[in-house]
């Protein structure tokens, strides 16, 4: 472990980063969290790869096949076959780009609204601070799924609807938290003394708060990246997420329905793949969360 | 505590505002079409359209639209584009089964959370505590609606119980107490289900604050006093951290009502999870204005009896 820190951090001197990294990987899901994420990574990146240069592995998830429809898992298919015939497999490698895409970009965009209206509300305080604040309060009373259902079914399913929805109503979390950080770290030596030299709000923000905010902001946006994934799979179980045929975890499962009783591969092996991808974010979020409270 | 009490009330007449700015317009707002037939079909004469327009109040500038469906929405005259049924009447119909569902899960939550919360703060960092902690992250990342159907086949298939809507049809009970004991039935498993995410941030939370208390000074004195440490724990210890699990309630609710619509959808139960799934297949828009308003309301309400709450046991919440 100790030679595993040393290469990261270029260092074993006690820096606050090679620190950071022995809290968190003190933590016993951590690296298991970790490898599982670069795992998931790899396969949805190494399968968008593969299929924009028209290879397909290991085969075209989106070839049919009637003659072998709903076939249990083989050494030809190996995870079997659904109701057209299609290998489950190669489905189940483009549904993990997808839940990474949705994961990734919703994430992107609701840190963005998160840290833009917490940070104004905890820098300038006041009636904007009220206002803002309020409108957040008012936020969390909604079910987030059903506000994201309502929205993406009357807007009409697709990709860049359903991530840009799932960011547009999941900031509220994030804006409560960079308030909160922010509200300490402006009565911080470092930035009553960038004030009295006369800086510029935006400045001490950018140079000053916001790079002492980073842990629980990473913190956040890790633990995000899960939700949206569930929130896209329960979309397409309900048929108001990404449409078929473009294989999401959420789709196979949802076209399994019909046959829950004798093809079962069709449902556990994509539940279990959502489930694992949302486990690893959360394990590794929460070890992040506790080697940034400097736990030990 | 009346002036805590009155605050309060304020407050929370100025977010229900806020709730009917937010479930109005981003329904509205949102581009698409409410009509039930296509924008375009030529067989749908300029008058009948007209009338449409001017039923649901779609011929008046947005503003005014806003405050007609609140004025309807109160007086119970907004009605469903869908079968023309007042909106809030079809929300009352669901109440029940709804309540039923969500209180039965809040129970489970909270009662296996702070059983596993406790445990967990009580045995911190021993092996049996770091596979209850990984237990607790899975239910978390379980997508509800694959849970529901692996447990529908384990009951269908192994036990042959019928598990669908809320009672067995076609049955003759010997007793009511039979009957009764069927309809407990239905009601637990889906709400077993929509609660496993509430107990596991139930006992995280739990465990947190307990681990702060079991520091505190009197803890130390209780256990010096010889008191078992079952009483410590939860006589002395889980008193104290009493707060953040009424809190918990609040936040559970709108999880819990997310968590309905997809498990309500696959249990059949009628509640208002499946009734808003029914009204966003419908493009009903009346029924999700009122549906997202409702639900906010009642979380807004949620919210405010846990705070009134938390300032009865807890004095010093009302100074805040």
């Amino acid at each position: 472990m100790r030679s595993l820190i040393t290469l990261l951090t270029g260092s074993e001197k006690n820096r606050p980063a090679s620190r950071f990294l022995r809290r968190f990987l003190s933590n016993p899901f951590a690296l298991p969290a970790v490898v599982m994420i670069l795992l998931f990574v790899l396969i949805a990146v190494g399968t968008a790869l593969l299929s924009s240069f028209g290879h397909q592995w290991p085969c075209d998830a989106n070839l049919t096949n009637l003659e072998q429809k709903l076939l249990p898992p083989s050494s030809l298919h190996w995870l079997g076959t659904d109701n057209l015939g299609r290998d489950v497999l190669s489905r189940m490698l483009h549904g993990a780009y997808i839940s990474l895409t949705v994961g990734v970009v919703a994430v992107s965009v609701s840190l963005g609204i998160g840290v833009l209206v917490g940070a104004i509300s905890g820098y300038f305080g006041g009636l904007t601070d009220q206002i803002l604040m309020r409108s957040v309060d008012a936020l969390l009373c909604f079910p987030t799924f059903f506000l994201i259902l309502t929205v993406v079914a009357i807007l009409g399913p697709s990709l860049i609807n359903i991530v840009v929805i799932i960011g547009l109503v999941s900031w509220t979390g994030t804006a409560r938290l960079v308030r909160a950080e922010f509200l300490t770290l402006r009565e911080a030596e470092y930035v009553k003394g960038a004030r009295v030299l006369g800086q510029q709000s935006w400045k001490i923000i950018m140079h000053h708060i916001l790079p002492n905010a980073a842990a629980p902001i990473l913190v956040t946006a890790v633990l995000g990246i899960p939700d949206a994934i569930l929130s896209e799979a329960g979309l397409s179980f309900l048929g108001f997420g990404v449409q078929p045929p473009q294989a999401t975890w959420g789709n196979i499962i949802a076209d399994g329905k019909t046959y829950l009783l004798y093809a079962w591969w069709l449902n556990l092996f994509p539940g279990l793949a959502i489930l694992i991808a949302s486990l690893s974010f959360y394990l590794a979020g929460d070890a992040l969360r506790e080697a940034a409270e400097g736990r030990d | 505590m009346g002036s805590f009490i009155i605050r309060r009330l304020g407050l929370s007449l100025v977010l229900l505002f806020i709730i009917s700015i937010i479930s109005f317009f981003i329904v509205t707002l949102t581009p698409g079409s409410p009509y039930p037939w296509g924008e375009l079909n030529p067989k749908i004469s300029a008058e009948v359209k007209a009338n449409f327009r001017k039923k649901f109040h779609l011929d008046r500038p947005l503003h005014e639209q806003y405050a007609l469906t609140m004025r309807d929405l109160f007086t119970g005259n907004l009605r469903s584009i869908k079968d023309d049924r007042p909106v809030m009447l079809r929300i009352m119909e669901r109440l029940p089964a709804t309540l039923a569902l969500n209180v039965t899960s809040i129970l489970i939550s909270l009662s296996f959370g702070t059983l596993l919360g406790v445990a967990a703060a009580r045995y911190a960092g021993s092996w049996q505590e770091i596979t209850g902690s990984f237990v607790t992250f899975i239910f978390i990342a379980l997508p509800g609606f694959w849970i529901s159907y692996l447990l529908a086949i384990v009951l269908v298939t192994t036990f042959g119980v019928p598990i669908l809507g809320t009672q067995s049809y076609g049955i003759d009970f010997p007793n009511p107490a039979a009957e009764w004991l069927d309809r407990l039935w239905h009601l637990l498993i889906p709400a077993t289900v929509l609660a496993l995410g509430g107990i596991a941030a139930q006992s995280r939370y739990l465990r947190a604050t307990m681990i702060g208390t079991m520091r505190e000074d009197y803890i130390r004195t209780a256990r010096s006093k010889g008191l078992r440490e079952e009483v410590v724990l939860y006589k002395h210890a889980l008193r104290n951290s009493i707060r953040p699990i009424i809190s918990g309630i609040g936040m559970l609710l709108p999880a819990l009502i997310s968590g309905a619509v997809i498990v309500e959808n696959i249990f059949a139960y009628p509640g208002m999870g499946r009734l808003g799934y029914e009204a966003v297949l419908e493009r009903d828009y009346p029924t999700l204005v009122a549906l997202n308003f409702v639900v906010a309301a009642l979380v807004l309400l949620g919210n405010l009896i846990s705070d009134i709450l938390s300032a009865a046991v807890d004095p010093r919440v009302r100074l805040e």
